[in-house]
């Protein structure tokens, strides 16, 4: 049976992660104070009361910075500790260090700052206007799309409202550092960047990158808000075990956490739509106004990805994507799951939905009809091969009686006039690889000790998703060994340098191949061996179920057995792997090429209760076809089907990220910002994987999995739209998420919120009746 | 901290005495003092669970009992004479428990963060459910927990396989009590063998122990009843002072029914509440309720009166306090007062009460007239969520006619609203379609909502009309129809 191999850690509490770590003697605690306006000139920042405070050993500020004070994944162009200009709420201006961590927050609490305000920019669009920009925008296209509307029966415009997501992680960003010999720093950080972190801090403190090792044995959780921002809490804490000499540990408080750092990406969209009269798409156009934060973090590859799919799992001939990254005073806005994708394709869903309901056509009806196959071209020049979208969908409606469905809820709402059931049904096409193709690269060691024992290391952090678990299924099975005799080691810059980042989805791809060649690497030396001992070719010589094998017969040598020979005899028991994915590029001048390794397919069928009294609405029911290819570890893979469902879903309905226009989060605590918990999610919920397809390109026939299932969420917009349809079918409702209640419930009833609004009421003398 | 009262309690299977103050979080002298760091500190607001650990006490009957609770809101004082159970003391030495098995093959963990408190949680529900565990107890457990990971499919399969874990004869078996049972959960290694000497030992702790537990000296700065207000507003600077601890006065807490008064002690917590026969028998659908409100780890400690003198304008407890007409008695050396709760809101969070006041005790009239209640809340998520607008109503009935009315609603006014002129509407009147129907405008003469993080006030104001009519759509089902308010609609003709 295949397992998460950190679980019987894990429902034991014992699996460490960075504060659950003996503290060493004399540790420090560090806590960062942040701006407390989004936009102003910094006059004065005052941290002397702070410095005489109990227990405080330091206050740093940017002066105390011994290398140089920037920071950035792709340009840099953020400050670690602001200097004399913050641009938004939370921007780290100061380090208070103290010997524990009440101390610290209590220190924190004198910190003076005088700051000019400059106003503010919290809306994309008026960023855009002003041409407040991270960089010029984009365009993808494909075909003639202003010729292609004049052969359209239906154009159709609108615009799309999408709001943002916290990443809730449910460990807040934390990283302890300490001083080592040599000026060399020994970091232990929640990262999904360990390398972009040891780059880091051997910028802030001036020294090479081999001075500083970075430690990541596992993360409570990253989904993207670790891929860059994990970065500066270990820069922060390393800066300050350099200044004190001791060890400093960081760790953000949960409203800290949400305050300082960036989230999902807010957009607002623009689409055209042309059809004709029987659902086909013969023209869209689309224009993403993305909202960046203050600095460019990982803006520019996420707008990519909404680029990449902006027509989701459909073939449209002629399209032009437009999208810019606009600068705002918000933390800036970063990695989270789907990565740009998940933007770009609510707005296609959105379009098809009113084109639909113009045509009078069932939204599955266009949906299908325009599904990609074989051959058809991606507006960035990619064809699609291999392709799933018709057959995960076919298997969806077949298996699901998707008409039987149909009419049961038909049934039921012409039975009840204020519940109404609607249906949605969402494809998804997600393409593997980093964008940035340099990026697709990766090493593993695979260390065989005598006893049999093996240790793999590789550039792949564990944050849940299961990288080392199937990182030890494909050594177990790449060396024909138990799971059991594999561990997977904390993933740490001394054993790999230059690690990608964990993130695309591609982290086992990528580790997993270049662990499979380090193994092939061994494996050529100990089945020489066998051969020789045994009296074979190597290539008569296998190792099946822990035994050698010699043309299939077993042979008396056992694994460990093998292992022991190999040391006395000489043969190397450890090796490097490098892989590099082949194929892949992507020309940044034509906007064309084949930027991915290959595509992610699957659709899922979303069932909703309204209780069109009260504005609210339940999940009753969802069904999911999903394509993993050869699936390598299934407890593994439905648990990132599932849980990327999940976020999906409460992305689009419950996790309303409010800032206000002077760039405060006002759903800034888990009591305001709500996730998905357990009666949230629906009991009947059911995931079937696409019979094994072999994936070639994906190590032992397998595909990714981490991001394509959090954009079936986006199906649950659509199926209370369904609902709300059934209730109103008069109106027109709109493209804004996440769905509330209160946007359902306004939508639903415009007369009575009209009757309501206070400008709008006469008063009634008391002990009047109205009719 | 030697001025600090020495604390004697059961951490797991050892018996410790510490001096730490009072208020200390319990979460925090788990991780930073003991070094148990299987507790997990997610947000120190009561909303995460992943720092979810047992409380085990003995009841007025003398019967052993945990609770699942947050560490994060809850002070170390508090655990003279229980027992403490964090994850470390549900661990069996060299396996795992049938639980825990489940949640690895199942997939129920992915980075584990959410992990431990989720075992603790789980682990209770078999403790309390033992052999008739089903999948909507294991929901409950889970319901104060978030995991961002799996989407709780994998551990809801998991909760759903423990109801096998028992055999015909131990469900005959079974008499109710958990303590007979101990033997039996850790041959089942559901818990760790220490577990069934317990209540022997725990009995001869508080035989040992000092009743009084008033600090002595200095003032509290602090009076923590549940803590699952006070923590989150003013967490860090309540282990600093001197505290005191309500949970202290046993007398404060339970329901007792004279004539026709219901008195509640003030610091009965909304999970007593809600399983009491007494106050059952007049809001029989007080567990309904209840679903709609925090999370059991919330529960088991939020007292009621903590809900009052909080004043928040959306509490909802507060809400059906106020609709069922409560008086509060508040208590200062020795003197006593008595008030209607609807006279003990001045403002926003402004109190008709002196700062050293108690309150002590509710007290509700029972008619004995047909009483119907009701109580609407709506947020964003169902569970575990703070209300946008939520409301209770009380109506008493003879012969068909309303006799007495009263109706109060939530974050529509700087205080919990009690809603005079519209109560009064409805007495002598037949509860129909027409009387909502003059009902609803004079609702909203008596609200001023302001636009907040929970929603715009046009919102609140539609949300309240709607919460109304469903008042009186599940109070009168057979006359009252909520379509016939959809007036205005066009084309919205049931389909
Ligand atoms: C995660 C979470 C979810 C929640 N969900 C809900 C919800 O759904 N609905 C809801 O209404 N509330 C909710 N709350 C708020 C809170 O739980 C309640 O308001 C609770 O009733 C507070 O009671 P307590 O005993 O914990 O009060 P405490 O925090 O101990 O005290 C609150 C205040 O009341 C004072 N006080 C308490 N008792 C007395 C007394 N007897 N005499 C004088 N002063 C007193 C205290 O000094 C303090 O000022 C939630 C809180 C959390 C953390
Ligand atoms: S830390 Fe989140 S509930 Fe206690
Ligand atoms: S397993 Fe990560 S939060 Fe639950």
């Amino acid at each position: 049976m295949k397992i998460h191999i950190d679980a019987p850690l894990h429902v034991r509490g014992e699996s460490e992660y960075v504060d659950d770590l003996p503290p060493p003697a004399g540790m420090l605690h560090a806590q960062v104070f942040g701006s407390p306006v989004a936009h102003g000139r910094v006059k004065a920042l005052d941290v002397e009361a702070a410095r005489r405070a109990e227990g405080v050993v330091a206050v740093l500020t940017a002066k105390e910075i011994p290398g140089k004070n920037i920071l950035g994944p792709i340009v840099l162009d953020e400050w670690l500790l602001a200097e004399d200009l913050v641009e938004y709420v939370g921007q780290p201006m100061a380090v208070v260090v103290a010997e524990t961590w009440e101390l610290a927050r209590k220190a924190l609490r004198l910190v003076r700052t005088e700051i000019d305000p400059l106003p503010p920019v919290v809306n994309p669009r008026e960023a855009f206007a002003k041409g407040e920009v991270i960089h010029e925008g984009r365009t993808f296209a494909l075909g003639d799309v202003d010729a292609a509307w004049s052969m359209c029966d239906l154009v159709l415009e609108g615009d799309v409202d999408l709001a943002g997501q916290e990443h809730l992680y449910l460990e807040t960003n934390r990283a302890r550092a300490m001083p080592r010999e040599d000026r060399t720093m020994q970091v232990f950080a929640g990262t999904q960047s360990p390398y972009a972190t040891q780059k880091s801090i051997a910028r802030i403190l001036g020294v090479a990158e081999h001075k500083v090792e970075v430690d990541v044995l596992r993360l409570g959780g990253g989904f993207g808000g670790k891929e860059d921002q994990g970065t500066h809490w270990a820069c922060m804490a390393a800066l300050a075990a350099q200044h004190t000499r001791r060890p400093v540990e960081l760790v953000l408080s949960r409203m800290d956490d949400i305050r300082m750092t960036g989230k999902r990406h807010p957009y607002l969209s623009d689409f055209k739509i042309g059809l004709q009269k029987d659902g086909t798409i013969l023209a869209f156009e689309a224009r993403h106004y993305q909202n960046a934060g203050a600095y460019a973090d990982l803006s520019p590859p996420v707008l990519e990805r909404t680029l990449f799919h902006s027509t989701n799992s459909y073939y449209i001939p002629n399209a032009r994507i437009f999208a810019v990254p606009c600068k705002t005073n918000l933390a800036p806005n970063t990695a989270f799951r789907g990565f740009g994708g998940p933007q770009g394709m609510v707005v296609i869903e959105a379009a098809i939905s009113k084109a639909a309901e113009a045509l009078g056509l069932s939204r599955e009806a266009v949906q299908r009809k325009n599904l990609l196959k074989d051959g058809d071209e991606f507006p960035y020049g990619q064809k699609a091969f291999e392709c799933q979208a018709r057959s995960t969908w076919d298997r969806l409606v077949e298996q699901e009686d998707l008409v039987g469905w149909r009419n049961e809820i038909d049934a039921f709402n012409s039975r009840h006039p204020m519940h109404k059931r609607g249906l949605a049904i969402m494809p998804v096409c997600f393409g593997i690889s980093f964008t940035k193709t340099f990026l697709n690269q990766a090493s593993a060691l695979v260390l065989i000790y005598a006893d049999g024992s093996v240790s793999v290391a590789n550039g792949g952090v564990e944050m849940g998703q299961g990288n080392n678990s199937k990182l030890c299924n494909i050594v177990a099975e790449t060396l024909g060994i138990h799971d059991e005799r594999v561990r997977c080691e904390s993933t740490n810059t001394r054993r790999i340098a230059n690690m990608a980042p964990s993130a695309a989805s591609a982290t086992t791809d990528l580790n997993g191949q270049a662990s499979i060649l380090a193994c092939e690497k061994i494996l050529v030396g100990l089945k020489a061996l066998a051969a020789k001992q045994l009296g074979a070719s190597p290539d008569e010589v296998a190792i099946v179920d822990e035994t050698v094998t010699v043309r299939g017969e077993k042979s008396d040598w056992d694994w460990p057995k093998l292992t022991a020979e190999a040391w006395l005899n000489r043969v190397p028991l450890m090796a490097h792997g490098f892989f590099a994915t082949p194929e892949i590029y992507f020309d940044r001048e034509t906007e064309k090429g084949h930027p991915f390794a290959y595509h992610t397919y699957g659709a899922a069928a979303i069932e909703v209760e309204l209780d069109a009294l009260r504005g609210s609405y339940a999940i009753r029911k969802i069904r999911v076809v999903h394509d993993v290819g050869r699936p390598i570890n299934p407890v593994v893979d439905l648990g990132q089907v599932e849980g990327g469902l999940a976020q999906g879903l409460g992305w689009i309905s419950l996790e309303e990220l409010k800032f206000n226009e002077q760039g405060f989060f006002t759903s800034n605590s888990l009591s305001t910002y709500k996730v998905p918990d357990v009666y949230f999610m629906p009991d009947d919920m059911r995931v079937t994987f696409l019979d094994a397809v072999e994936n070639r390109r994906g190590p032992l026939g397998s595909k990714a999995v981490g991001e394509p299932p959090l954009m079936y969420g986006i199906g649950l917009f659509f199926a209370v739209r369904d609902a709300m349809r059934a209730f109103r079918p008069d109106l027109a409702f709109n493209f804004a998420m996440p769905l509330t209640p209160e946007r359902v419930l306004t939508q639903l009833y415009p007369e009575a919120l009209a009757e309501v609004q206070p400008s709008l009421q006469a008063p009634t003398p008391v002990g009047a009746s109205t009719p | 901290m030697n001025d600090c009262k020495p604390i004697h309690f059961l951490l797991n299977d050892r018996e410790i005495e510490v001096r730490e103050p009072a208020g200390l979080l319990v979460l925090d002298f788990l991780r930073r003092r003991q070094h148990l760091t299987g507790t997990k500190e997610g947000c120190k607001e009561g909303d995460c669970g992943a720092c979810g650990v047992l409380v085990g006490a003995f009841d007025d009957a003398g019967r052993l009992w945990y609770q699942p609770v947050t560490s994060c809101l809850m002070p170390l004082g508090e655990l003279h004479g229980k027992h403490l159970v964090t994850i470390e003391g549900l661990n069996l030495p060299a396996a795992l428990s049938p639980l825990q098995e489940a949640i690895v093959r199942e997939g129920g963990t992915q980075c584990g963060y959410c992990t431990p408190g989720i075992v603790v949680s789980m682990t209770h529900c078999l403790m309390e459910k033992r052999s008739a565990v089903t999948l909507d107890d294991m929901k409950l457990a889970l319901s104060g927990h978030l995991c961002r990971c799996t989407g709780y499919g994998s551990l809801k399969r998991a909760g759903a396989a423990m109801a096998d874990l028992w055999s015909a004869d131990e469900r005959a078996a079974e008499d109710g009590r958990l303590e007979s049972q101990l033997g039996l959960l850790a041959r089942k290694g559901v818990l760790p063998d220490y577990f069934p000497r317990i209540p022997e030992r725990l009995r001869a702790l508080q035989e040992r122990l000092e009743r009084d537990r008033t600090e002595s000296g200095a003032p509290p700065t602090f009076r923590i009843a549940g803590g699952t207000d006070l923590y989150v507003q003013r967490g860090e600077e309540i282990p600093d002072g001197p505290v005191d601890v309500l949970n202290h006065h046993p007398e404060w807490c339970g329901v007792s029914r004279h004539n026709g008064t219901l008195h509640i002690g003030a610091l009965t917590t909304f999970e007593a509440l809600s399983h009491d026969t007494a106050f059952r028998e007049v809001v029989p659908r007080i567990g309904e309720f209840m679903h709609l409100i925090a999370s059991l780890q919330i529960r088991n400690r939020a007292t009621l009166s903590g809900n009052v003198v909080n004043a928040s304008p959306i509490g909802d407890m507060t809400m059906l306090l106020l609709a069922l007409e409560a008086d509060i008695t508040l208590e200062h050396g020795g003197k006593e007062r008595r008030l209607p709760l609807r006279h003990f809101y001045k403002g926003y969070k402004s109190l008709a009460k002196e700062p050293n006041e108690v309150l002590t005790r509710f007290s509700i009239p029972v008619p004995g007239e047909t009483m119907l209640v009701n109580f609407e809340k709506i947020s964003k998520r169902e569970c575990l969520d703070i209300a946008s607008v939520n409301s209770a109503i009380k109506l008493t009935l003879r012969d068909g006619v309303i006799t007495g009315a009263s109706l109060a609603a939530g974050g529509v006014a700087p205080i919990p609203k009690y809603l005079p002129e519209s109560s009064a509407l409805l007495v002598g009147r037949k509860p129909d379609e027409s009387l909502v129907r003059e009902l609803l405008p004079r609702i909203q003469q008596e609200i001023s909502p302001i636009s907040d993080v929970r929603g715009s006030a046009d919102y609140k104001r539609l949300l309240l009309r709607q919460l109304v009519i469903a008042h009186f759509v599940t109070l009168f089902p057979e006359t009252i129809r909520p379509e016939s308010f959809n007036s205005g609609m066009q084309g919205a003709s049931p389909r």
